[in-house]
């Protein structure tokens, strides 16, 4: 089977700067459905550009990108706001959520702009919720972002992303924010996703983060220079098991001395 | 994206800052409210000179001297007065068609009665005047014809005149001094109300103008002529017979005398509170577009403040055009919302005006369909620019955004 993300010798210089940014300098690179990759590298190298590049959000300067067979690189403006719509789904580092709008007003957003599409406004609500459900937050869809906490917000996020079965689920550092519990819940969530079949990209600096992969990429200064998969991969829900043990024992262990 | 989402998601947004929403609203708010008062507050006086113009009697045709150009006002008296009593004299004698003749005199003095006085009206007039101007006698009577060649001292009084000089009895028998003249008291008048440029019509004593001539005001040449034509058919053949005999009476002078009918007052009438309702209607437009530049000032704060919404949207498969529209419908909105308020406040104040100052008013369909076509297009208008800036930001730079 041809692979979902395909890019050859892909370019990206910016110079909109008074000095021309060669950000990433040759990236080839294919992705299989039902991969699992986490994009690492020191600030600067290049792993937020080459998402926007592989999100359909910006156009490579050189090379050639395939999403699902289609050439992205040519496309317009508007043609790139339907791959995205259709192909894509996008957690942010920021979460990115509308403000005082409810989890599933935030899930349905998508949908609203979904074209070729005759969804009527009770399917959607349904397939919202039915998203939110899948993230574990059903019982909160008439919350605002404001009330929910970073987990749940990115949890959100994460059920807005799928809402339009994309072929590929891209996040820049969706952990970036979270503390380290609330990290490896989302990771839980993202691992089930991928056993579902979902394709998975995702950046991060965090080297046991990217352990809940299935394949490592190494950037440096806009190259890749390691792709490797992931040995002894990390399961979210053993290791949040392991996590709740230990917290157990330090309440039992703290307990008597007080 | 469907049109109706596309409007769901706009209202979404205003209700979501409903108190900014509302005091962006405001100025559309008030400049619709501003334009149907003014203009309500024209109508209504336009329908008060109208009811005016009704009851000052039917059919009359006044002939002032001088020879004014169009425009229909009066001059100030003594230009070139040569209008005399025999003109008003040939007019009743030759002129077909005629109801009633009657040559004005008019003049302002100080009247003693009763050990008061006051300053009023002293009018010469013919026994036809009551009729001609439809005005009736509520008690006593006319003076007549007779009165008329014996310059007689007697007088019939208007109502303010009666309060004032006669607060608790009957003025009917009672005399009035007139330049230390005593005049008997024949009738009252009924009470007539406000003229057509404001003056208190009952504020009068009407003596025959034979009287005012030769004892009160001594001159020769009167202030003009009253007359009523039989039916409206006949005045204007009835005004073309007194210009033309009047004109033949002059044998061959330049004109000095202007024939006017009751419709050609009213229509001079009505043409000053025509520019009134057009110059306070003109302000209150400006205001209009003042509100509408602040829809664009709010819709512009709006846009930067709502760049990381309008990233989000645009990243997430909206076009440009899908976000074009959303701020484009949330700017109409706002000022149609600001326009139905305007409509509202607009009623109310016409209400309120003339229930505290007894100004008429009158809210016209026209005024409120006008009304709410403008506040559209104030917000098509304003609010493209806004939109536009929205629709062509970029999802990178705009998710980026602080
Ligand atoms: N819009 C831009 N204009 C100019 N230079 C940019 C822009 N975005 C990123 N860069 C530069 O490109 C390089 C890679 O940036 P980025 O992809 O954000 O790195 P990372 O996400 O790995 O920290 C950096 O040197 C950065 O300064
Ligand atoms: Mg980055």
């Amino acid at each position: 089977m041809a692979p979902v993300v395909q890019i050859q010798d892909i370019h990206k210089i910016y110079d909109s700067g008074e000095v021309p940014v060669h950000a990433v300098r040759g990236v080839s690179l294919d992705i299989h459905k039902g991969e699992f990759v986490a994009l690492m590298g020191a600030s600067g190298s290049g792993k937020s550009t080459l998402m926007n590049l592989l999100g359909a959000l910006d156009r490579p300067t050189r090379g050639i990108y395939k999403l699902d067979g289609i050439d992205v690189s040519q496309l317009d403006k508007n043609e790139l706001a339907d791959i995205r719509n259709q192909k894509l789904g996008f957690v942010f580092q920021g979460f990115n959520l509308l403000a005082r709008t409810t989890a599933l007003e935030n899930v349905e957003l998508p949908m609203l702009y979904g074209r070729h599409r005759k969804v009527s406004s009770a399917e959607i609500r349904e397939r919202a919720h039915y998203c939110l459900e899948i993230v574990g937050l059903a019982k909160r869809a008439d919350h605002m972002p404001n009330q929910l906490s970073g987990g749940q917000q990115q949890r959100v996020a994460i059920a807005r992303a799928l809402v339009n079965q994309p072929q590929v689920l891209l996040a820049d550092e969706p952990t970036g924010n979270l503390d380290s519990k609330t990290s490896v819940e989302v990771m839980g969530v993202f691992q089930k996703l991928n056993e579902q079949g979902i394709t998975i990209v995702m950046v991060t600096h965090e080297l046991d983060i990217a352990h809940y992969c299935k394949r490592n990429l190494i950037l440096r200064d806009g190259v890749v220079v390691r792709d490797e998969l992931v040995k002894d991969r990390l399961i979210a829900e053993h290791e949040l098991g392991k996590l709740k043990q230990a917290e157990a024992a330090a309440k039992l262990t703290a307990a008597p001395a007080a | 994206m469907r049109f109706f989402t596309t409007f769901l998601v706009a209202l979404r947004a205003l209700r979501r800052n409903t108190m900014r929403s509302i005091l962006t609203a405001l100025g559309i708010i008030i400049g619709i409210g501003a334009v149907i008062t003014t203009v309500s507050m024209g109508n209504g006086a336009k329908a008060r000179v109208e009811a005016q113009v009704a009851s000052l009697g039917q059919n009359i045709i006044t002939v002032y001297p001088g020879s004014f150009s169009s425009g229909g006002m009066r001059g100030g008296f003594g230009s070139s007065t040569t209008l005399t009593a025999e003109d008003a004299d040939a007019i009743m004698a030759e002129v077909a068609d005629i109801e009633g003749v009657s040559p004005e005199v008019r003049d302002r003095n100080q009247v003693l009665a009763n050990g008061l006085n006051w300053n009023t009206s002293i009018n010469g007039e013919s026994p036809d005047y009551p009729q001609i101007k439809n005005w009736r006698i509520v008690s006593g009577s006319m003076f007549t014809e007779q009165d008329v060649k014996s310059l007689a001292k007697v007088a019939i009084i208007g109502k303010t005149v009666a309060d004032q000089l006669f607060p608790n009895e009957d003025p009917i028998g009672q005399t009035l001094r007139i330049r230390n003249l005593p005049f008997r008291i024949l009738g009252v008048l009924d009470v007539k109300g406000y003229s057509l440029f404001g003056s208190d019509q009952d504020d009068v004593v009407i003596i025959p103008y034979t009287s005012h001539m030769r004892r009160v005001s001594r001159r020769t040449n009167i202030s003009s002529i009253l007359i009523e034509a039989s039916s409206s058919e006949k005045l204007d053949v009835v005004k073309q017979r007194v210009e033309d005999l009047l004109a033949q009476r002059r044998k061959g002078r330049e004109p000095d005398f202007t024939v006017r009918t009751q419709e050609e007052l009213a229509q001079a009438a009505t043409e000053t509170s025509k520019t009134m309702t057009l110059l306070l209607g003109g302000i209150a437009f400006v205001s209009l577009v003042v509100g509408g530049i602040g829809v664009m000032n709010i819709m512009l704060v709006s846009v930067t403040e709502r760049t990381r919404e309008i990233g989000i949207r645009l990243a997430i498969g909206a076009h440009g055009k899908d976000v074009l529209l959303q701020f484009l419908i949330e700017a109409i909105l706002l000022s149609l919302l600001g326009g139905v308020l305007g409509i509202l406040c607009g009623i109310g104040a016409s209400e309120l005006a003339s229930y505290y100052f007894g100004l008429p008013t009158l809210v016209s369909t026209t005024s409120v369909i006008i009304a709410v076509a403008v506040s559209t297009v104030i917000g098509i208008f304003f609010g493209f620019y806004p939109a536009r800036k929205a629709a062509q930001l970029d999802p990178i730079d705009a998710l980026r955004y602080e």
